[in-house]
């Protein structure tokens, strides 16, 4: 009873680790992919869309210059996709953990994200 | 293609191939590849400070996304223990943001410095060791299931461990994210630390583990960086594309060497981070 209990612990591990590897694959190879389109076009062209060194850093603006394919404006849409893997990632295991209803797992998974939403909200203001 | 051209393509091309680098010691030794990365920039392309730690944060993430992907398909990573420090790595990153503000912090690159030495003369005496052996396994860690089992691809043979000292390895995790957060860096090594030394968890489960958790506390200081304007477009491309072609490599080379070399890998850059951080101590 005690062996079964271990092995079907170990499966449900196995299901949300999957998952989590799965996200983490996607979010590299789209993240990835954008940046490489962004680098040729801007090594080809020679032209980053923006006057001398400066390149846009808020997302209304790196938005607008997507749909102008501005070079810089794509490297920074897979760069903001990479950046977001991770926190995707804690979301993909809290839904993975519910699931698998592994509560105090779900609980962790929320704690951290509250964490990360409060340390993002915090240096917003300091920056 | 004008000759300024041909000169950014090979700039571009240089940073690559140092971030193939970085990708792979950093996936290999649990470090994200920060530690190749920021004097790499600094130092070979003349880069900001600034700007250098915001590609080295792009590295961190990347190394950490790149090898999750290899290391918990081969079930080396332990995402419980990983998501479970997270709590003290996010926790201290805020509280770092905070003392970087408030006081002068070279008193803390001290007792940080003296916390890696310790860690590493403890890695020293544990230099024989392949793998932990009559570990207890702690109330903790038994409630949250956060034993586990991995197959060493150098050894040959699926390895079972324990995970003992829970309180010890959180009070240093968070102390490694207060790191993060007072130098914005993946502070690596103390996460490895806190596994490996004060958990008893098997070295290569502690590298694994550390690069997992690394990307999630990156994330949130890149976001700052990234609306700062400190993340160039042109540096981090190369070193993001690079980086993930790395640690996929070290995701590999890593599961068919012996902990014994890891080991030795990392001792000196632990010594060589406390040397860093007494020095940085003394100018601040």
């Amino acid at each position: 009873m005690a062996e079964q209990q271990q092995a079907s612990r170990q499966d449900r591990a196995a299901e949300v680790e999957i998952a989590i590897s799965k996200m983490l694959r996607i979010g590299i190879v789209l993240a990835g992919l954008v940046i490489v389109v962004g680098l040729v076009l801007f090594l080809v062209t020679g032209d980053s869309g923006y006057p001398g060194d400066t390149f846009p850093t808020s997302l209304p603006e790196i938005w607008r210059g997507i749909v102008e394919l501005k070079s810089v404006a794509i490297i920074e849409a897979g760069l903001i996709l990479l950046i977001l893997t991770p926190v995707f990632r804690v979301f993909v295991s809290m839904f993975a953990f519910i699931h698998e209803k592994d509560y105090s797992f779900v609980l962790i998974s929320i704690l951290v994200l509250v964490i990360l939403a409060l340390s993002f909200a915090l240096g917003k203001v300091g920056a | 293609m004008n000759k300024g051209d041909v000169c950014l393509t090979a700039t571009v091309i240089e940073i690559l191939l140092i971030a193939i680098l970085a990708g792979i010691v950093g996936s290999i030794l649990g470090l994200g590849g920060g530690i190749v990365v920021t004097p790499a920039l600094t130092l070979l392309f003349g880069v900001e400070i600034n700007h250098a730690i915001g590609a080295s944060l792009i590295s961190v993430i990347a190394t950490s996304s790149g090898s999750a992907v290899a290391y918990i398909r081969d079930r080396i990573t332990n995402v419980r223990v990983g998501m479970f420090l997270e709590i003290a790595t996010t926790v201290g990153a805020i509280t770092g943001a905070f003392l970087a503000a408030l006081i002068a912090p070279n008193f803390l690159y001290y007792i940080f410095a003296l916390l890696l030495l310790y860690s590493a003369y403890a890695m020293v005496k544990k230099g024989k060791e392949e793998i932990p052996v009559n570990v207890p396994q702690h109330p903790v860690a038994e409630k949250l299931g956060l034993g586990g089992e991995y197959y060493d691809k150098a050894l040959g043979k699926n390895i079972a461990y324990n995970v003992d000292r829970v309180y010890e390895g959180f009070g240093v995790m968070y102390g490694a994210g207060v790191v993060s957060g007072l130098l914005g860096i993946g502070s690596g090594s103390f996460k490895v630390m806190a596994m490996d030394v004060f958990m008893k968890m098997p070295l290569k489960v502690s590298t694994a583990t550390s690069n997992f958790m690394m990307g999630v506390t990156a994330a949130a200081s890149a976001g700052i960086y990234f609306l700062r304007g400190d993340i160039i477009p042109v540096i981090s491309a190369p070193v993001a594309l690079g980086v993930l072609i790395g640690a996929t490599i070290g995701a590999r080379i890593m599961q068919r060497l012996k902990s014994k070399t890891i080991r030795k890998l990392f001792i000196p850059i632990m010594i060589y981070v406390a040397c860093q951080m007494i020095y940085q101590g003394w100018g601040a």
